[in-house]
């Protein structure tokens, strides 16, 4: 296991349009948002409206505002109102862009009140979405590597199977060795809404290019969460014939792996049709709800309904049931992997959960996960395999494991 | 010569105007005011009752002095000519001309170089609002959740590409020949060849190859229209880089076409390809994609017309060359920054479609023997469409209309102009009043326009020292529009609330094209808010949206004391 089993999911994926400001409590500062940096919240027009839609701002970033002065204007069921800002301030930071929809309550613009404060408050509004677009490139290197050495037995929590998209368009003919992206108007779109890194994809359209379902095929694909920093390939750097010591994560890794192999375990394959859950995925994809989410959100209803599986055996004479449905996922980080847990996944509802998932997979990649985020007692682990897209449909392999850490 | 006698038409003609010292107006029907946003000065009356039975004063030159002050301002007796008009071109301005010159009662010939119809009927408007037809009803088809909304369910639409252009092609011959039936049945004198001015009232045509017939007439229109005008560095080759002329032929719907322009015409086109299937690419050079039209209805309409759709674009940019697609290849084309001339990108795509505007058609048309010189290519006249020499001086008995003029390219202009110049060819001075006439873009929902727009007005009011207002409603508040679950839509009106002037009506919205006639013909005719806001509308229909910007514009009490206005309109 020269190197570590990476695990493979999809990406939180959250498009700016996200209302929440999670990305303020991306980082393990304190969760407050300063009072001098206040949020501008999507007001409730009418009775009867549960989101609204933002027609316009009226103000960009950096502009001043004075109290009573109409910032933006938003669609409610009846009609287009302008919303005023309460307080004098600066408009630091626009969460959600025009035509996008914020549920009411959520915040969509933060307000400094100085204007040093706007980079303040650009940056904990970009927080969230800081995490770029994961090189994917190096994705398949790694893949390709990791293969070959993952044990046999799947007991592995996560077996990143190595189908995911390969070379990156350099092959395209027309990108002249990789120096251009032909990409179509919509694949370009649809990059863009899925956060995929065109430079990764394969084009399969006419002359090479990448067009839409190539994009979408990526997007669902296994793409490895490169660490923000470098991303440094697997291959150079390690020479060949020398003896390198584990770092303390790997050897973690490693000393549950050789125990998990004393854990009895048994396999089961379903195949399921994703129909409704597609139709789903794709209604609430615009409000930041990924696919982990919803699968981990899945996972603990079903668990909800046969709790034996969500239980353990520590004295090998009965059932240690789980207090609470704790979800935990996989996330490959840089040198290791860690399993940041969702606690209360079937009482939490699906956007809490995501923003959730969200804040969690930053910090686990920022190296900030609490002990408590990563280790509550009892956990239900679930690993996202493998994505495969075959005709129109989407159909995938969820391995859950009865993984019991107890 | 006497006039010819011809069938079936109600209206009797007189001999030619010039030696008859009847009016022209021995015409069995009283006159049908052309109201193109007449200036109210040309007519001198301060009111804005007439009914089409009363007769108009005319404040100036009574007919006969006129005719006979022309016949020798040529320097030479009355001879007599062939025709009172002869129009060059047989396209939407001429034949509006001709029409309107027969029943004026003039002996009319046109000649036409190609086909009957010219570019609206064979090349643009015709075939391409057919195929927006076909694209509006396939979006809609197409749209899923539009259908669920309604409680439809439909499956799988698809289109026949030839299905589609044959519809294109036989609404253009069908067009085509009505146009030419309607013209032979008045009696005007259709005449094929390429037409050239060769001499003050005189004109000859001919085909290639034959002899060239001269003939000769007491005033002479011009309206030889306009070609697509292709940038250099561009290599049409009217397969995969083509021109508004190949794209309505629809001899292919490619996957990926990058339209070079982002006008209306771009714009339409980008709806139609994208309704078929295909994905676009905008190149614009400006830094604004379409660029003419009022500022917050283009963002409006880039909301609703690019960015949802399978579209994308690049701003600030020329595109220096395009090379056809060949051995595989793709089109390539060459982008530069706009301002810098710095190459920017290059863009590979399956075809290319070049909507840079239209150059006018005025090659070979002998100007030079009147002493004319084209500016750009287009024919220099002034506020009554007759040409201006280089010396500035008007070219008697010489008139240019439609896009041959450059004034305003559009179909409708064209024959208004005509009109125009019909009426002053025949006794009344006429002067066009453009700022009257609507403009549309027949996208899915439809844009259009009348006036002037929101910083044009503002602009204006800075210089001229008055208040703009501006009423805005939406469509959502519209129970028909809603019904349809169209409800995507704008409508604003600009106006002067210190005397309720309409200065501007822009609409964005299911029917824009057919709405904007209400506040077109307020502006023509110099209606103000205070007085049209009382008409009624009938319920449900989309007019209420105009009802409501009407209602809601708020005119200064001051001016609701007031008599009817007896400003003049703005020119």
């Amino acid at each position: 296991m020269a190197n570590v089993l990476q695990t493979s999911f999809l990406p939180s994926t959250s498009s700016l349009r996200r209302p929440s400001i999670s990305g303020s409590k991306g980082k393990s500062q304190s969760l407050q948002v300063k009072a001098k940096i206040r949020e501008i919240f999507m007001p409730a027009l009418s009775s009867t409206m549960t989101e609204g839609k933002i027609v316009s701002w009226m103000k960009s970033e950096g502009d001043k505002l004075s109290k009573g002065e109409s910032v933006v204007v938003v669609e409610s069921d009846k009609a287009d109102m302008d919303v005023e800002s309460f307080h004098e301030g600066f408009l630091a930071a626009i969460m959600v862009e025009e035509g996008g929809v914020a549920p009411v309550g959520s915040a969509i613009a933060l307000l400094a009140e100085t204007e040093d404060e706007i980079s303040e408050a650009k940056a904990k509004s970009q927080s969230s979405s800081s995490s770029t677009p994961q090189v994917v490139e190096e994705k398949p290197k790694q893949i390709e590597e990791a293969a070959p050495d993952v044990p046999a037995a799947a007991a592995a929590p996560s077996v990143p199977v190595a189908k995911a998209v390969t070379l990156g368009s350099a092959v395209h003919p027309a990108s002249e060795g990789g120096k251009r992206i032909v990409a179509s108007p919509y694949a370009k779109k649809l990059a863009k809404e899925l956060k995929v890194d065109l430079g990764a994809v394969v084009g399969s359209g006419p002359l090479g290019r990448i067009v839409a379902k190539d994009v979408e095929a990526a997007a669902v694909a296994v793409p490895v969460a490169a660490s923000p920093a470098k991303p440094d390939p697997v291959a150079p750097g390690i020479e060949l014939g020398t003896v390198v010591p584990f770092t303390t994560m790997q050897g973690a890794v490693s000393r549950n792996m050789v125990e998990s192999l004393s854990v009895p375990t048994f396999r089961v394959g379903y195949t399921i049709t994703t129909n409704a859950l597609d139709a789903l995925y794709k209604k609430i994809k615009s409000k930041g709800v990924t696919m982990t989410a919803l699968l981990a959100k899945a996972t603990a209803l079903a668990l909800v309904q046969h709790p034996v599986v969500n239980s353990c055996c520590r004295d090998g004479n009965s059932f240690t049931y789980n207090s609470s449905i704790n979800i935990a996922v996989a996330v490959a980080i840089d040198g290791g992997l860690i399993t940041p847990v969702l606690q209360d996944a079937d009482k939490v509802d699906i956007y809490t959960l995501s923003r959730k998932w969200k804040e969690l997979v930053d910090k686990a990649r920022a190296k900030q996960l609490q002990p408590h985020e990563y280790n509550t007692g009892m956990l239900f682990h679930v690993s996202i395999v493998q994505l495969d897209d075959i005709d129109a449909g989407i159909f995938f392999g969820v391995m859950l494991f009865a993984y019991l850490l107890c | 010569m006497h006039s010819i006698c011809f069938q079936a038409t109600g209206v009797p003609r007189s001999n030619y105007i010039f030696d008859s010292c009847s009016p022209a107006l021995a015409i069995s029907k009283p006159i049908n005011l052309r109201f193109c946003g007449l200036r109210k000065e040309a007519f001198g009356f301060s009111g804005l009752t007439h009914s089409s039975s009363g007769r108009v004063r005319f404040s100036s030159r009574g007919h006969s002095k006129k005719v006979s002050a022309s016949a020798e301002s040529n320097g030479s007796p009355p001879k007599s000519f062939d025709y009172d008009l002869i129009i060059i071109g047989a396209g939407v301005g001429g034949h509006g001309a001709a029409l309107h010159a027969v029943e004026k009662g003039l002996k009319t010939a046109i000649i036409e170089g190609d086909v009957v119809g010219g570019t609206c009927v064979n090349r643009g408007c015709v075939p391409s609002k057919a195929l927006l037809a076909v694209s509006g009803k396939m979006r809609e088809l197409q749209s899923e959740h539009h259908m669920k909304a309604l409680g439809l369910q439909v499956s799988a639409a698809g289109y026949d590409r030839q299905g589609v252009a044959d519809h294109a092609n036989n609404l253009a011959s069908k067009i085509r020949s009505n146009l030419t039936n309607s013209m032979k049945a008045l009696g005007v004198d259709i005449l094929t060849g390429v037409g050239t001015i060769v001499g003050p009232q005189k004109v000859k045509y001919g085909k290639v190859g034959f002899p060239d017939n001269i003939v000769t007439a007491k005033n002479i229109i011009i309206a030889t229209g306009s070609v697509p005008f292709v940038p250099k560095g561009i290599e049409v080759d009217g397969k995969t880089v083509i021109t508004s002329d190949h794209a309505l032929k629809l001899e292919s719907v490619p996957d990926w076409i990058a339209i070079v322009g982002s006008g209306y015409i771009g714009l339409e086109f980008s709806d139609v390809y994208t309704a078929l299937g295909s994905e676009v690419t905008f190149i614009e050079a400006l830094d604004q994609l379409m660029p003419g039209f009022d500022p917050e209805i283009g963002k409006l309409a880039q909301r609703v017309l690019i960015n949802p759709r399978k579209i994308d674009y690049h701003t600030g940019v020329f595109a220096t060359k395009i090379t056809p697609a060949k051995d595989g290849k793709p089109v390539i084309i060459e982008l530069i920054d706009a301002k810098t001339k710095e190459p920017k990108d290059t863009l590979e795509v399956d075809a290319a479609l070049i909507a840079t505007g239209r150059a006018p058609f005025t090659n070979g048309l002998g100007l030079e023997n009147v002493n004319v010189v084209t500016q750009r290519g287009f024919v220099p006249v002034d506020e009554r469409m007759q040409v201006i020499d280089t010396n500035g001086n008007l070219v008697p008995h010489l008139y240019c209309i439609g896009d041959a003029n450059g004034k305003m390219m559009l179909a409708h202009a064209a024959s208004a102009q005509g009109i125009s110049v019909v009426e002053q060819v025949t006794g009344r001075d006429h002067v066009l009043n453009h700022l009257s006439i609507p403009a549309a873009c027949f996208t899915h929902p439809e844009i259009s326009m009348v006036g002037l727009t929101e910083p044009q007005a503002r602009e204006k009011a800075q210089k001229e020292g008055f208040e703009v207002g501006v009423a805005k409603t939406s469509f959502k508040a519209n129970t028909k529009a809603l019904a349809e679950n169209e409800g995507e839509g704008l409508a604003k009106l600009i106006y002067r609330p210190d005397n309720g002037e309409i200065l501007g009506v822009h609409i964005f919205g299911l029917h824009a094209a057919d709405l904007i006639h209400e506040a077109s013909n307020a502006i023509a005719l110099g209606t103000r808010i205070q007085d049209i806001k009382f008409a009624v509308h009938a319920h449900p229909t989309l007019s209420e949206v105009l009802d409501e910007l009407f209602k809601s514009a708020k005119v200064k009490a001051a001016a609701l004391s007031h008599g009817p206005v007896s400003e003049p309109v703005a020119v």
